[in-house]
């Protein structure tokens, strides 16, 4: 029965309930950060960034145990230090900013799983890696709820300076001085959303509700004002069917909220109207002008 | 006519080698100048002092009292990320930012005057076209059409006909010619000798040092262009700290 399927998991029980409002939350508040890191060409930047909040949590599990709170605020401290050095850095030097970060994740991430090992066991490590949104309680869920809603809020101060930023950096530098704040305040927003994600997803995953839904996005629609709107329903749609998928199968919630979304975007990649391989393989009689 | 642009023995350049080197001038309201030389002579690099983006290694430049950002800009396009989806209109409407800044709307009589700009300049049916559509003819006459909104007291134009075909560039001059009527004032870099001899009134000779600056006629003659020619491109990588200025105490 599709009520059963589809609909009962959330009437029955309050965890599926939460999780769901935690997934809107994220999708809300991560597509449309996911759509500028892939128009910005930072989509592994945003992999990078996610790895690099790992030591901070886990020093906050380290000091407190799975107490989301600890965790969150130890993944902001360690996101906004390496955002901000990293941000500094290639402002400062012209170092691209993949470069200084790249070397930076690695040492991040083996940092990270090396201070969970000292206390916890590998159930402890396998939720750090991959999140579990079923077991958010409500307090976790208000700071989600938090997170997206700061997100929404400054990127509609930033939102100007940052779309001329990115389609023409020199004009803005000549009209504004909007631009380097806007970047680090992006920078920022960055980190919240991954520390976000880090509750339902876990650090290796958490990128994935952000930059899967910008790529779905980007082969249905050619304006960046559409791209967004696709890309928070396609990020919704993938964490509501994952987690139908993930109650129904008992695949993990995290993996199957990203598998959907994969599923939407090789949708996407083959049947998109922008771009979409079989448009290109059949695109029609061509036009008169 | 006072002096809108003041170079005061500037040095410009990047990691301490100069691009310009001991520029000193003025260039007066009103002007309109052609700034010549071969490619690396320091043109790019000399606008990009102008506005801002580049901090002089020595000297100053002083502009009378206008702000940087009164100086509309028109830098090489190969700076513009032509994959981003933005359509002309919305690119066109950042030219309205000093009036617009950070959340002002675009109103009726904004979006009219946008509409203007996209017509003085041939685009009018392309509002809704990415910019990654347009051809390099077009996209030049956007920018112009930006230029136009952002109706600056300075123009500073580089390489603005470069790669366009000639009914375009003639377009594209007209709206020079008109802002110089206007009274603005327009610094444009050109290749095109017989373009800056028949419209630029004045023009200045750049070979990373000044080779001549005056009326156009006086310039560029037989050998100030074969002294333009003998420039050196390479930065020396041994070379010694100028001596005509104290340069790492002053490059601050």
């Amino acid at each position: 029965m599709p009520y059963d399927t589809l609909i009962a998991p959330f009437t029955d029980f309050a965890f599926m309930r939460r999780a769901l409002a935690a997934v809107i939350a994220l999708s809300l508040g991560g597509a449309p950060i996911g759509v500028f890191l892939m128009l910005r060409r930072m989509s592994l930047v945003g992999d990078a960034m996610a790895h690099a909040i790992l030591p901070g949590a886990a020093i906050g599990f380290l000091l407190s145990g799975l107490n989301l709170f600890a965790m969150t605020t130890g993944g902001l401290i360690a996101g906004f230090a390496v955002a901000i050095l990293a941000g500094v850095v290639s402002r400062s030097t012209g170092l691209k900013e993949d470069a200084s970060l790249a070397t930076f994740y690695l040492t991040s991430l083996a940092l990270g799983v090396t201070i969970v090992s000292i206390k916890g066991t590998n159930i402890d490590l396998l939720h750090v890696l991959f999140g579990n949104i079923l077991a958010m309680d409500d307090q976790t869920l208000l700071v989600v709820a938090f997170n997206a809603t700061i997100t929404l809020l400054v990127l509609a101060v930033i939102y100007r300076p940052l779309v001329v930023e990115s389609v023409d950096p020199l004009f803005l530098r000549t009209v504004s001085r909007a631009g380097g704040p806007a970047h680090l305040a992006f920078l920022a927003l960055v980190v919240i959303n991954l520390v976000n994600g880090f509750q339902a997803l876990g650090t290796l995953l958490a990128v994935g509700l952000m930059i899967l839904p910008a790529g779905i996005a980007r082969f249905w629609s050619r304006d960046i004002t559409g791209m967004i709107c696709i890309a928070v329903v396609s990020a919704a749609v993938s964490g509501y069917a994952g987690l139908v998928l993930s109650f129904q199968t008992r695949i993990p919630s995290g993996p199957a909220i990203i598998l959907v979304a994969a599923a939407i975007y090789v949708t996407s990649v083959l049947f998109g109207g922008v771009g979409g391989l079989v448009r290109q393989m059949f695109p029609g009689r061509h036009l008169e002008a | 006519m006072p002096a809108q642009l003041q170079f005061r023995d500037v040095t410009l350049g990047y990691d301490r080698h100069p691009a310009v080197h001991h520029l000193s001038g003025e260039v007066t309201q009103g002007a309109l100048l052609a700034v010549v030389g071969p490619n690396g002579a320091g043109k790019s690099t000399l606008f990009r002092g102008l506005v801002g983006i580049l901090k002089p290694l020595a000297g100053s430049i002083s502009l009378d009292g206008l702000d940087v950002r009164d100086i509309a800009y028109l830098p090489q396009s190969a700076d513009i990320d032509r994959s981003f989806p933005i359509s002309v209109f919305d690119f066109v409407s950042t030219g309205l930012w000093r009036t617009t800044g950070l959340f002002g709307g675009i109103g009726r009589p904004a979006r009219d005057k946008i509409e203007q700009a996209l017509s003085a300049v041939g685009l009018t049916g392309f509002e809704n076209r990415g910019i990654g559509t347009l051809s390099g003819g077009q996209m030049q006459r956007m920018l112009f059409a930006r230029l136009l909104l952002q109706d600056a007291r300075v123009v500073v134009l580089d390489e603005p006909f470069n790669a366009i075909d000639a009914k375009t560039s003639a377009d594209l001059l007209e709206l020079v010619k008109r802002w110089h009527a206007e009274g603005r004032t327009v610094l444009a870099a050109l290749h095109d000798m017989e373009l800056v001899r028949a419209h630029f009134p004045e023009t200045l000779l750049l070979a990373r040092e000044p080779v001549a600056w005056g009326a156009t006629a006086q310039a560029l003659t037989a050998e100030t262009l074969m002294e333009a020619r003998r420039m050196c491109e390479a930065f020396d990588e041994r070379a010694a700290a100028c001596a005509a200025d104290n340069l790492p105490s002053r490059a601050a």
